[in-house]
């Protein structure tokens, strides 16, 4: 089965900074600060390379929605091994409000546009957490999931994927097109080594307006507050179990 | 957030235990301290003469390859290789596949393809975290690489190119017991016989020798011309004759193997020259010219890796109910150093724009050189005192630093060589 895979690669604050919440708690510092590939979607590029190096799949391409630096993201896509980018430009009040309902429906329209045979999307963006997207999408197009994948093998027309789920591992077949996300086993991302890079400044990105796809972005949600986790309180001694549970009851835990 | 992480610090293969400063290796330290991320990379060239820190998009998406790469697959092996007076084999191999071994060679000969600049960075980023690993990548890139692409016959470059780039490391071989900074005065002697020379002599001091596939052989064909004799040879491991000792157990750049070479009637093809015969001393100097670039290189990184472990501590570490950051001669003192790093970075990044420019660069690379390595010695050695006592133990990388920081004015040409060629330099712009 030879076919196009799409890739979804999203810019986020990279993992090691330690993140600070706007004096006004509209949200967390991002000027100046180091941005990188979402971790799930690095594992996720890399499994898409995988295919192609077993030749399972024809073509990879990775999309990133945002702003200008978005190409960043695409660029470490390709020098990875992804063979063209798409550049869907979201920039201003459309950003800063771009959520997962309208990422999916992007990556919707370009599943169709490109004809594409297998969607992998991270299970989820380390800033939001959502772990939507992928759910979204593929119930948009109305495609079957596997999502949480650790391991993903194809089948003639279909696919096989150990999902990680609470209680241990599940084996699901789905047929194609399908969505699939990367979990954090599913493979571990090789280095963009010096050569790649060099050979990426080559490929090529598109650049796409949501428009264009017909897409709708706005958004029904509002973020209203954004704060700090409490802080630690210091934890208290008792003598007894009874004095256990009548401080238990006190704070209203029980 | 902690799935990530711990995937991340687990990405060693090896089962290597890291030592306890470890985990406050990555990320923590600011991000203005290093190549900014602030700084814009104006690509769109909107100003028309950019500051010395702006970099064209490969430069910087090699840059943070290599940071990365170093941070997650050199780091854990290197409390181990200074140890053990020994570069891990994985480590090597791991320099070969990511392509930092041949930045400036031909991608037809399995190369990067990129430019001196791109190297340069390759090295500093290197040396924050390792400086005997940026020594080899620096030796490969700057002098063995460069002498084959700018000297080499198309069937030399066919043989061993391709090799350099991939799997084989190469040492230059210059300095003897008795000829060091008078390079010039060096012993080893070919004779010339039909169509070979028979080359007998010896070497002292030459790097990468323990991991080495291919030497290049500084040795004089006629003495009776002096220097006007010396040519270079491309001499193989495997040719008979050629004895590789046992390697120095030196202070610092431990993890860098540093060799005494013994020539015993080797007998080495004409086919093995390199470039013309007696003009092997303009390339050593040619080669040494650019090489100290390289190093200055890896001074700015050795300095900026170890000052990037010390300030977070002194961020940390509370005497006299605050921070000792916060006490005044200590943040003039840390101020200082910064400076200094800047000013030995800032030299180095436009010796080599200069000589990518094609721009007369020797002064300015000696300059680089010399302030590099002495910043790198105030560096490491303030860094220690800041740390304090942990500072001289060595559960803290702070001491390896220390150690490995000295070679820097001694090496490629020792300071007071390179503040005479300047002075040169100078005596011959007021010459009107």
């Amino acid at each position: 089965m030879s076919g196009r895979v799409l890739v979804g690669v999203k810019r986020v604050i990279d993992y090691a900074v330690k993140i600070r919440v706007k004096p006004d708690n509209t949200g967390v510092v991002t000027d100046g600060v180091k941005h990188s590939m979402n971790p799930f979607c690095e594992i996720a590029v890399e499994e898409a390379v995988k295919l192609k190096e077993k030749k399972l799949v024809k073509e990879v391409v990775a999309v990133s929605c945002g702003p200008q630096q978005s190409q960043e993201t695409i660029r470490t896509a390709l020098a990875m091994g992804a063979d063209r980018g798409i550049h869907v430009e979201v920039s201003g009040k459309d950003y800063e409000t771009l959520g997962p309902l309208q990422v999916s429906k992007i990556m919707a329209a370009l599943a169709k546009k490109e004809d594409a045979q297998i969607i992998i999307l991270g299970k989820q963006a380390i800033d939001d957490d959502c772990n939507q997207t992928g759910q979204m999408t593929a119930a948009l197009l109305d495609w079957p999931q596997g999502t949480f994948a650790s391991e993903v093998t194809l089948d003639g027309d279909k696919i096989k994927v150990v999902r990680e789920i609470d209680g241990g591992l599940e084996t699901i077949k789905i047929n194609t097109p399908a969505v699939l996300t990367a979990d954090l086993r599913l493979n571990t991302p090789r280095y963009a080594t010096l050569p790649n890079i060099m050979k990426a400044k080559k490929k090529k990105i598109a650049n796409v307006k949501p428009a264009d796809l017909g897409v709708n972005l706005t958004s029904k949600l509002e973020v209203l507050r954004v704060e700090d986790p409490p802080q630690r309180q210091a934890g208290m001694k008792v003598e007894t179990v009874e004095d256990l549970v009548g401080k238990l009851k006190e704070s209203g835990k029980v | 957030m902690a799935a990530p992480l711990v995937r991340f610090l687990s990405k060693s293969v090896r089962q290597i235990s890291r030592p306890p400063w470890g985990a406050c290796q990555s990320g923590l330290r600011s991000r203005t301290t290093s190549a900014p991320a602030v700084a814009p990379n104006q690509a769109g060239g909107a100003v028309a003469f950019p500051p010395l820190q702006t970099y064209s998009e490969e430069e910087s998406m090699m840059r943070d390859a290599v940071r990365k790469y170093a941070q997650e697959r050199i780091a854990p092996f290197v409390p181990m290789m200074d140890e053990n007076s020994a570069m891990d084999e994985e480590v090597i191999r791991s320099l070969f596949e990511q392509g930092l071994m041949g930045v400036e060679i031909d991608p037809e000969y399995g190369g990067t393809g990129s430019s001196f600049f791109s190297s340069i960075l390759v090295i500093e980023e290197l040396a924050k975290v390792d400086p005997s690993v940026a020594v080899l990548c620096d030796i490969q890139n700057t002098l063995i690489n460069t002498l084959f692409v700018k000297l080499g016959t198309p069937a030399q470059k066919e043989k061993y190119l391709s090799r350099l780039s991939t799997d084989m490391i190469g040492s230059f071989c210059l300095s003897e017991a008795e000829s060091g900074s008078d390079a010039f005065a060096l012993k080893t002697r070919a004779e010339k016989h039909k169509d070979y020379f028979v080359i007998n002599g010896s070497k002292m001091w030459i790097s990468n020798a323990e991991h080495a596939g291919v030497f290049l052989v500084m040795a004089n064909v006629d003495p009776s011309a002096g220097y006007r004799g010396i040519t270079c040879f491309i001499m193989d491991r495997d040719m008979p004759g050629l004895e590789i000792c046992k390697k120095e157990n030196k202070l610092g750049l431990r993890a860098s193997s540093t060799c005494p070479l013994n020539f015993d009637n080797v007998k080495v093809p004409e086919a093995n020259i390199l470039g013309e015969v007696g003009h092997g001393y303009k390339y050593a100097i040619g080669m040494l010219n650019e090489g100290r670039i390289g190093i200055a290189a890896q001074m700015v990184g050795l300095a900026q890796g170890c000052f990037d472990h010390t300030v977070p501590y002194t961020r940390q570490r509370v005497q006299f109910g605050k921070r000792i950051f916060d006490f005044q001669g200590m943040q003039h003192q840390i101020a200082h150093v910064a400076t200094q790093i800047e000013a030995a970075r800032l030299l180095t990044y436009n010796a080599a724009r200069l000589k990518e420019a094609g721009r007369p660069f020797i002064k300015e690379a000696c300059m680089a050189k010399y302030f590099s390595s002495e910043v790198a010695t105030l560096t490491t050695s303030k860094c220690i005192e800041w740390m304090g006592g942990v500072g001289f133990t060595k559960d803290y990388p702070i001491e390896k630093y220390y150690r490995d920081c000295k070679i820097g004015t001694i090496y490629e040409g020792t300071t007071n060589v390179q503040l005479s060629t300047m002075a040169k330099f100078i005596d011959k712009e007021y010459d009107h």
